[in-house]
């Protein structure tokens, strides 16, 4: 057990933790921050994606030990104010989820691609979102809203 | 954390306190509920006023500003429900939806699952829909009734002459008119009507039913905020999780408990042997999950594996193919031209997205409180409580309750102290309850009219599988002894239907090639000339044309390119599928376009049925094309998302989905399952149609394409 001090959404936290707990479940128990989704644990499903420093990264593969002063974003912290992003109100605007358990890493990974690349093609689209499964297979309203925020 | 909205807003378990029950002329029954205080403050606070004035029923709760609180009952699994539900009832209470908050209903038999407010609060067999249509219509017309009588009665003119438009009652000889929360309190005095002589609306004043209306937990989905059942949270609350033998059937004998218990964050570590509604295991209970899960993976369990230990996956197919053909092919005509072909498919997981997980809490009072994203609440044996939490997938896999009952196993160790069970995705894979497998041994013949002559399926299921075909009469269906495997199976997607139309709608486009005509119009030539009962031919061959007009049909396309038709009536549903794709000479497939015509009725939410559509015929695509669980020494091979490959956005085809128009006063059919079944066999003729090469074993991947 070690303490360990991050930045979360610009806020300063202090947790402690075994140092080879990943990221994902110092965020969802120690943090109680549920929106970033343990799905698979070994990095292939892409629900548990956050941004370091403004990258996308699976936090399932990243020890807390890891993150150092990296800035943490999570899914929690990209509305400022209470004001959706534009990706975030193109993915209601075309009721993108079904479950909804795989679109916060959905929306971690297409906020990189465009931070990345503000007018994705298609084929951009492909790389960018191939590691982000969805099991209701809403890949088709995945891509339209990424297109639609890209427009914006 | 407290209460949040999500989780409470129930009515009161001591259904005695708060259910008013009027008996009525003929018989019916009203049940009159009220919200406990979790709704009525979440209400309030939705609403930004005073708590809610006027509560008809145990669905609505409308304030005296004019806002609507509505209940959905049946639990959301990703099909829509929690946003369908309220609009019906919203269509004939008759506001306007940006007028109305959803919440989530517990499971409470006695104020949701009576016959006359819909049925059970299952999401199973594409059943919600239909089972809910017209009741919660009625729920909604019953308060809007009361309104219009509340008006009447304040302006002293007959109802008859009252009218009602987005939340407020007119009176058009007079130009009188008050909102709805302006009623409230006059409402509030009135008996609720029997639900079944309300007068529902008719199809010109549908205003919200076949419209676009975005998921009602979508804001709160792409913020991150607490929705399912993995995401409760409960003061003190204690982390768990639990191992099983990875053959079904073994129990644990020993496991080194103690050097376990010494683990970082452990609170306990103990076998949990085997009993009604739980198998054996051993259950590690720590402060986290991750601490949990750390310490479970350095269990050293012995196991009794029990007698399913030596099965295999090539034992089953050595028994598929001995009982297959066993029964003697039958004989056709001489100048019959006859085609035999076997066709299998492979068990699959249902592998939802949120690992299975449930919290349960022994209270001091000796009962049970239950969270758990499920699709069937009365399988939550034992539980005084089960709060229905959003579930990341369903698919079938939460109708079983198994890891409510773990959950509740382990808790009872540490009463008063919720514990929250997640399961890893190598638990949740490896301890699924399989889609069986199958094999169909076929034999078919044209007469020489080009027309179906005979069509014999030998039927060898594995222990779970069925298949009672109906697609059309001269299909005739031996059924083989099922093979025993030891795997454990439960309903999967469109079950019995989800691959068995795989082999039937494949098999048809062999007879419709060997007989020279084109596959489209064979189909239709066969659903007009057979005398099918099980379902209505005709609304079949509307969808048959109309995916195949929509997908241009019959436009010519190069080698290796090709398109392929299928439908299925399943769940009641209409679906044709065109599919699209294109075999490089190496044989990589990509399928370009999937077309669906579909009928199920009138389109209660026009966004969400599309959404099924697109995501039904991509997981029925994804499920053939890439994925199997094989068993080795009685164990599933493939354990996690790098063997058990979902499709991905890069492999994702485009899609259009076209409704064929339906009568709003008819109940529509669900759309969970129907357009699942025939993408497979789509786009397996879509394949042959490229190349030549007919897939007869899934899933396509392991298939040779190749062509030259």
């Amino acid at each position: 057990m070690a303490t360990f001090k991050l930045t979360v959404n610009g806020a300063a936290k202090s947790v402690d933790v075994e140092a080879d707990t990943p990221l994902l479940w110092v965020l969802r128990d120690s943090l109680e921050m549920v929106g970033t989704k343990y799905g698979c644990g070994i990095g292939m499903c892409g629900a548990c994606t956050v941004h370091l420093d403004g990258k996308a990264k699976r936090a399932c593969q990243t020890p807390i030990s890891d993150v150092g002063t990296a800035k943490v974003t999570t899914i929690e912290g990209l509305a400022q104010n209470g004001k959706l992003t534009a990706l975030q109100q193109a993915w209601c605007d075309h009721d993108v989820p079904q479950c909804g358990y795989c679109q916060s890493g959905q929306i971690m990974s297409a906020t990189a691609l465009l931070a990345d690349k503000p007018k994705p093609t298609d084929a951009d689209i492909d790389n960018a979102m191939s590691g982000n499964l969805c099991r209701c297979a809403t890949y088709t309203r995945i891509r339209a809203a990424i297109h639609t925020a890209a427009a914006k | 954390m407290s209460a949040s909205p999500e989780i409470a807003p129930v009515l009161d378990l001591n259904r005695r306190s708060f259910l008013k029950v009027t008996a009525l002329a003929g018989g019916g029954m009203m049940l009159a509920g009220y919200f406990r205080s979790g709704i009525t403050e979440a209400m309030a606070q939705a609403a930004g006023s005073a708590a809610p004035a006027f509560v008809p029923n145990s669905f609505i709760s409308i304030s005296s500003n004019g806002m609507v609180a509505i209940i959905s009952k049946n639990p959301e699994i990703g099909q829509g429900m929690k946003t369908s539900l309220p609009m019906l009832i919203a269509e004939d209470l008759d506001v306007s939806w940006d007028k109305v908050t959803v919440y989530q209903g517990d499971f409470n038999t006695a104020a949701y699952g009576a016959q006359n407010v819909g049925g059970p609060q299952n999401a199973s067999g594409s059943n919600g829909t239909p089972q809910n249509y017209m009741p919660m219509r009625r729920v909604g017309a019953a308060a809007r009734t009361m309104l219009v009588q509340a008006a009447a009665q304040t302006w002293s003119v007959p109802e008859s002459e009252c009218t009602t438009g987005d939340g407020t009652v007119f009176h058009k000889a007079t130009g009188k008119k008050l909102g709805y929360g302006e009623l409230t309190a006059k409402a509030a005095t009135l008996t609720p009507p029997d639900l079944n002589s309300v007068v529902l609306k008719d199809n010109k004043d549908i205003k919200i039913l076949g419209t676009r209306i975005s998921g009602v937990d979508n804001p709160k989905l792409v913020t991150g905020q607490s929705l399912f059942g993995i995401d409760v949270k409960q003061p003190g609350m204690l982390h768990a999780n639990f191992t099983k033998c990875p053959v079904n059937g073994g129990t644990p004998t020993s496991a080194n408990l103690d050097e376990v218990k010494k683990l970082p964050g452990v609170r306990d570590a103990f076998i949990v042997p085997a009993a009604t509604g739980v198998k054996g295991g051993v259950a590690v209970v720590a402060d986290t999950t991750w601490n949990a899960i750390s310490a479970a993976n350095k269990l050293k369990i012995e196991w009794n594996e029990g007698p399913n230990a030596n099965q295999s996956s090539e034992s089953f197919a050595t028994q598929a193919q001995a009982a297959g053909t066993a029964v003697p092919a039958p004989t056709y005509p001489a100048d019959a031209k006859v085609l035999s072909a076997t066709y299998n498919f492979p068990y699959v997981s249902h592998a939802c997205l949120e690992p299975m997980n449930a919290t349960a809490c022994y209270k001091a009072d000796g009962t049970v409180e239950v969270w758990a994203p499920i699709q069937n609440p009365g399988a939550a044996r034992g539980a005084a409580t089960v709060h229905i939490m959003r579930s990341g997938g369903g698919f079938g896999r939460r109708l079983s309750a198994e890891y409510v009952s773990e959950a509740m196993a382990i808790a009872q160790k540490f009463p008063g102290v919720p514990v929250q069970l997640t399961w890893t995705r190598e638990q949740d894979i490896g301890n699924d309850l399989f889609r069986p497998a199958a094999w169909h041994f076929f034999t078919g013949a044209l007469g020489t009219d080009g027309k179906i002559l005979g069509w014999n399926d030998r039927f060898v299921p594995v222990q779970g599988a069925n298949f009672g075909n109906n697609e059309f009469p001269s299909l005739t269906v031996q059924s083989a002894p099922a093979i025993q495997t030891g795997m454990p199976t439960g309903p999967w997607r469109s079950p019995n239907d989800n691959a068995n139309f795989w082999a039937t709608q494949s098999f048809l486009d062999e007879l419709a090639h060997a007989s020279g005509k084109d596959p489209l119009q064979f189909r239709l030539d066969l659903l007009a000339s057979e005398k099918i009962t099980a379902y209505n031919p005709e609304r079949m061959i509307a969808v048959v044309k109309l995916a195949g007009e929509q997908a241009g049909w019959g436009k010519k396309l190069p080698k290796g390119q090709g398109m392929g038709i299928a439908f299925t009536f399943s769940h009641r549903g209409y679906v044709a599928i065109v599919a699209e794709v294109t075999v490089t000479p190496a044989g990589d497939l990509t399928v370009n376009k999937m077309t669906a015509g579909v009928d199920v009725g009138p389109v209660v939410n026009l966004s969400a049925a599309e959404n099924q559509v697109q995501g039904g015929m991509i997981d029925g695509l994804s499920t053939a094309w890439l994925l199997k669980i094989t068993v080795d020494k009685g164990r599933p091979v493939q354990a996690n998302f790098d063997d058990y490959p979902l499709i991905q956005m890069n492999q994702a085809p485009t899609t259009a989905v076209h409704f064929i128009k339906g009568d709003y006063n008819v109940a529509p059919t669900g759309l969970g399952e129907p357009a699942l079944p025939p993408a497979a066999p789509a786009v397996c003729n879509a394949i042959f149609a490229a190349t030549g090469k007919r897939v007869r074993s899934l899933p396509i991947k392991d298939e040779d394409l190749k062509w030259s």
